[in-house]
């Protein structure tokens, strides 16, 4: 199947989704399990990775600037600058693009081979619409609120960092991360995380729902939706840059 | 009464249906039998509108179900149970909550009304102290048992069952045959069941249709299905020794 089939058949899935849900009370139900699945099981890592983030890119922009001319405010102000604009949306959004993308991906693409969708749709339920809009109003929610914890995470990751390698003082970091603070990029920031959201919960969607054969091919199908997933949130990232920034 | 009028059904221009026809009637267990591949499976999701056939009328107590709109077909659906090969049981759910799923979506019940109607059900297909289980806790035979539980909780009018006996040992597949049959008979529902096992269709096959590369190669009831001398209904019931001796038994026994 050619590219272009497949992104008719990605829009003409969206119209099966975005409709009324059937049931409010059922649709509430499944919202709450699903922001407990792809939201709160995904706080781990994503506190783990933008600690540890943080810390490299303080590190490393210290050994950088060793230059008695360059002040060591700088390292708190790239640090800050790069978990913010890059590392906290863009680089936890690839994160969650493989962990939440390959279960969203094998868990609707098991259900598929195994015909709970078909059971669903024999019901008269649409399986669409039931399966994928709680997933992506969940994600929706709940990503902002785990990208503004890697920010915070991955900032005070470089004060930590600092601290203990003892390679710049905690007061010019604290300058560093105060200068020049513009709220624009974090709201830059949240836009890029709400289109990425919605393409995490709805690539693998996708693959996981159209996917036909075995175990084989539902195995097959959650590696290409993190590789497409990945891919997408890479060139979305560039044009989003390029219209919000440029 | 469903009736089923020159189905034709292909896919990627090779025919699977070829203008099939047939009726089944209230209160009888109709039965789909052929070899694989000769297009079973294709014809049950024609019926239940998972495939959406080029050609003919599958018509639902007059309702012609090619012809509906995505809504009035959701509508049809919310009257037939299906009970799916593997049981299609939701994995995340348990077994009290895999039943009570389509009476959540469908109706405004109370908690308490409906865990009475899941017990209910579940009682009538005899498995008790599972509600709390998920699926992959319970057996094979108890699996199926729980799909034909959450197949009857809305009392359908329409039963399907894709081959409700694979996988299980012969004991339990009487069980689960009985089971279908006295549901059949005690709601009057329209019961379709595609099967391979021969037990089953001389057990409970009211009617059989028997299909033979995606064509209705002959119809009759289980008793007929002994006395007929239709070569390809012959070579593929009687392929063993055993139902060869029964045959001859039963047509002596008769003369």
């Amino acid at each position: 199947m050619n590219y272009l089939e497949h992104i008719g058949k990605y829009f003409i899935m969206l119209k099966q989704v975005f409709r009324k849900p059937q049931k409010w009370s059922v649709f509430r139900e499944t919202l709450f399990r699903e922001i407990e699945d792809l939201g709160l099981k995904s706080l781990g890592i994503i506190m783990f990775i933008s600690f540890f983030v943080g810390g490299v890119v303080a590190i490393q922009t210290a050994l950088n600037v060793d230059s008695p001319f360059i002040p060591k405010y700088l390292i708190g102000f790239a640090t800050k600058r790069s978990m913010i604009l890059e590392f906290a949306p863009t680089f936890m959004s690839v994160i969650l693009a493989g962990k939440v993308g390959s279960y969203i991906s094998s868990s609707i693409g098991t259900m598929r081979v195994t015909e709970q969708i078909d059971a669903l749709e024999v019901m008269g339920i649409n399986s669409l619409n039931y399966l994928v809009l709680p997933k992506i109003i969940a994600t929706l929610f709940f990503y902002p609120i785990l990208i503004v914890l890697a920010m915070f995470l991955g900032i005070y990751g470089g004060y930590v960092a600092g601290i203990l390698t003892g390679r710049f003082f905690s007061e010019d970091y604290i300058y560093g991360i105060q200068l020049d603070f513009d709220p624009y990029f974090v709201r830059y920031a949240l836009i890029k995380t709400l289109v990425f959201a919605f393409v995490i919960a709805t690539i693998p969607a996708y693959h996981g729902y159209y996917v036909k054969g075995g175990s084989l091919e539902v195995g097959r199908a959650s590696t290409q939706a993190v590789v497409w997933t990945s891919v997408v949130i890479i060139l979305l990232n560039y044009f989003l840059t390029q219209m919000l920034l440029g | 009464m469903i009736e089923v009028t020159d189905l034709y059904k292909e896919f990627n221009g090779t025919p699977v249906l070829k203008g099939i026809s047939t009726t089944f009637e209230k209160g009888k267990t109709s039965m789909i039998i052929g070899q694989s591949g000769s297009g079973k499976t294709v014809f049950l999701k024609c019926l239940l509108g998972l495939h959406i056939p080029e050609q003919g009328e599958i018509c639902f107590d007059g309702r012609n179900q090619t012809q509906l709109g995505i809504k009035a077909r959701r509508q049809l659906r919310q009257e037939i149970g299906m009970v799916f090969q593997g049981g299609a049981l939701y994995d995340s759910l348990t077994v009290e909550e895999n039943i009570m799923f389509p009476l959540k979506m469908f109706t405004n019940n109370t908690s308490a009304e409906m865990l009475k109607r899941v017990n209910f059900v579940l009682e009538r297909v005899n498995l008790s102290n599972v509600n709390n289980r998920f699926p992959a806790e319970i057996s094979g035979g108890m699996q199926k048992r729980v799909a034909i539980a959450r197949a009857i909780v809305m009392k359908p009018k329409y039963l399907f069952c894709d081959e409700p006996n694979s996988g299980l040992d012969p004991n339990t597949a009487t069980v689960i045959d009985n089971l279908i049959q006295e549901i059949t008979k005690e709601y009057q529902i329209i019961t379709v069941i595609n099967s391979h096992d021969m037990n089953s269709v001389m057990e409970i096959g009211e009617k059989i249709v028997f299909l033979k590369d995606g064509v209705k190669a002959w119809e009759g009831t289980n008793k007929e299905i002994f006395k007929t001398e239709n070569e390809a209904i012959v070579n593929f019931v009687y392929s063993s020794n055993l139902f060869k001796k029964v045959r001859e038994v039963y047509l002596n026994e008769t003369k």
